[in-house]
């Protein structure tokens, strides 16, 4: 009952987040630039073009009837048209977001299989040359901008070693020679999934290095909390019990002490990921990925007024969408954080 | 066995005098013994000082302002130029002393922003509760539920790419953080009975905030400013690399990454020159704030000497 309370709670609270949201989005891009319909036209725009934009987007009535007229437009799917590319602004994001939902999802992966082990070895083997170099490694991979990490891995790997690719998601031959049915449009689940396997070891080439550089911060992250929670655990004294009855120290870290120590580890995993949404701009920039992270980038760089504001709203939405997930998750896993 | 209480007497002379040794007093000395903590520091007044002195600590103040030297386009780390030079020539070495200017400006000017706007609000939300608190919470959930980086980009975009602008996006996003922190330690602080006698006796709320609340939340404000200067740097330096913050020809570190990734594999000396600055910088506030948190925690300020 206090779960669905809770849960109820949550969602009222989503929604209203929801609302707000989109009407400060309108208030950015109606209300704060000193020429409204110049910046939804673009750059260079002439006389026509503004009137013509003055009246599309009904500058000169009362804000509350542009707010409306706005929301209507949302709902109804239609975001804007592009000033690059010409396209409206949902075809776009619609192409974009797979390529950073996998590449978010790969660093996420990576930081999961790296970062907790690394924790739970870290914590138990508190003080000792394994620690003290685990937690080097973690506070700097929350230090090191990811731009940076993304350049050296692309001057280590590709220059001097040959062996990954400097970006893009596909290499040219591939994608000619051995092209990817698009079932969810990412690349490494849809060549799995149609036995493309020339595609899938391609592909995976291909997100390796910005996975990794994207996973840094979570990686640290992770690091850290698991190290924490798991020291506090291990003192307890169901451990102890557990270590005099012979179970193998093995089975005590990662059965009994991880079950305990998860929760707050996937909290902050859980943050780490809204995290890596922005994080993901800096590195598709870097390795030429075509996710939203680049078409946003492109936005600023081409002045490009609606694709910025729509894509915001947009992020945010999705933003909100998984912390509420994410949050009614752990109500799920531990009834204790609805008491608050 | 008894003792005569005589046996026991000490005269009020041969009491030793200790002095009152305050909170900050102690969290200093458990600080001053932390070698990170201590390397930290002296990072972070390498860059500072750098900064500020920039004009007098290298030989081309202009180049650093930004005047090209196309003649030396592109050269390597050499004697004259220990850095070397980027796309323009200037030396990479004042780029950096000048991009620090920026960069660490942002840093500080954004963590103070949100500071000033987000801890009184906290506080306020916090010991009044009611109406206000709820006013306030809203408003700070609807500005943390945009991702940090976009709501600067969007705000940016909106105002113009420079360098205030650039530290208003960033505030705005940031405050809440300190709200919700003060208003939570403003809710326990509340409960205290020392508060509660102070209103009996009439002292007004505005004093007692001032003077009984705010004292108290410090230590954990402090703890989170310490490293949020490093993030507020790290993202100053993303929006600048998206290419809204500062524009050339300003030096700053993440506009130096940004034009300088295009020739990174070939001459890294320059991206990589700035990449490394904000890497140390950011990784200097992270220590510190780690060791100012070990510090004020009594449980892990490890025993110190009550100094003498």
């Amino acid at each position: 009952m206090q779960r669905l309370d809770y849960i109820a709670k949550r969602l009222v609270m989503a929604i209203f987040v929801l609302i707000s949201v989109s009407i400060v989005t309108f208030i950015i891009a109606r209300v704060v630039p000193s020429n409204p319909a110049a910046a939804w036209v673009g750059p260079h725009p002439t006389k026509e073009q503004i009137e013509k934009a003055t009246i599309e987007l009904g500058l000169d009535q009362p804000l509350y009837t542009q707010y409306l007229r706005y929301m209507e437009g949302i709902v109804r799917g239609d975001l804007g048209t592009s000033v690059t590319t010409r396209q409206p602004i949902l075809t776009d994001i619609k192409t974009f977001l797979p390529a950073t939902l996998e590449l978010v999802l790969a660093g996420m992966l990576i930081a999961i299989v790296i970062g907790i082990p690394l924790g739970v070895l870290s914590g138990a083997n508190k003080g000792s040359l394994l620690d003290h170099l685990t937690r080097l490694v973690s506070i700097a991979g929350v230090s090191m901008p990811a731009f940076l990490l993304g350049l050296l891995l692309q001057m280590f790997f590709f220059r001097q070693l040959g062996l990954l690719p400097l970006g893009a998601r596909l290499s040219t031959e591939v994608s000619l020679a051995n092209p990817i049915e698009t079932v969810t449009g990412m690349y490494i689940i849809d060549s799995a999934l149609t036995g493309n396997w020339v595609a899938f070891q391609d592909a995976s080439k291909h997100i390796l290095l910005p996975a990794l550089a994207l996973a840094t911060y979570p990686i640290g992250l992770a690091i850290r909390m698991t190290r924490s929670t798991m020291i506090e655990v291990l003192n307890e004294k169901y451990i102890q019990a557990a270590r005099i009855s012979g179970i193998k120290e093995r089975t005590i870290l990662f059965v009994l002490a991880l079950k305990n120590a998860i929760v707050p580890t996937l909290n902050a995993l859980g943050l780490a990921f809204v995290y890596s949404l922005t994080g993901a701009i800096l590195i598709e920039v870097i390795f030429s990925w075509p996710g939203l992270g680049n078409y946003v980038t492109n936005a600023v760089l081409s002045v490009d007024f609606p694709v910025i504001v729509s894509v915001t709203l947009i992020m945010t939405v999705f933003y909100i969408l998984i912390n509420l997930f994410l949050d009614i998750l752990q109500a799920m896993i531990d009834p204790r954080v609805t008491l608050q | 066995m008894t003792t005569a209480i005589s046996d026991l007497e000490v005269s009020i002379d041969e009491i030793p005098e200790r002095k009152r040794i305050s909170e900050y007093r102690l969290m200093w000395n458990a600080f001053r013994r932390d070698p990170l903590a201590l390397l930290s520091i002296f990072i972070l007044f390498v860059f500072i000082l750098g900064a500020i002195f920039a004009p007098f600590l290298t030989p081309y103040p202009e180049q650093g302002l930004g005047d090209p030297n196309i003649l030396e386009k592109f050269s390597p780390p050499s004697l004259q130029h220990p850095l070397g030079t980027d796309y323009l020539g200037r030396d990479v070495t004042a780029r950096i002393l000048y991009g620090g200017r920026s960069s660490l400006a942002i840093g500080f000017l954004v963590v103070f922003v949100a500071v000033i706007i987000g801890v009184p609000l906290g506080a306020i939300s916090g010991f009044y509760g009611g109406w206000i608190d709820n006013l306030i919470m809203r408003i700070t959930d609807i500005f943390l539920a945009f991702p940090p980086l976009l709501l600067a980009i969007a705000l940016a975009a909106a105002l113009g790419s420079n360098f205030i602008n650039t530290m208003i996006a960033i505030s705005f996003t940031w405050w809440p953080w300190y709200a919700r922190l003060v208003r939570s330690q403003t809710l326990s602080l509340r409960e205290r009975s020392f508060i509660e006698a102070a209103r009996s006796i009439g002292v007004p709320d505005w004093k007692i905030i001032t003077t009984h609340v705010l004292p108290n939340v410090m230590t954990p404000v402090m703890v989170q400013a310490t490293m949020d200067l490093g993030s507020a740097i790290l993202i100053g330096a993303a929006v600048s690399f998206i290419g809204l913050g500062v524009q050339p020809p300003t030096a700053d570190w993440g506009t130096m990454i940004s034009v300088g990734r295009i020739y990174f594999l070939e001459r890294p000396w320059y991206a990589g020159s700035a990449g490394i600055a904000i890497f140390l910088v950011v990784l200097a506030f992270n220590l510190l704030g780690d060791a100012v948190r070990d510090a004020a925690d009594p449980r892990t300020r490890r025993a110190v000497d009550i100094g003498r």
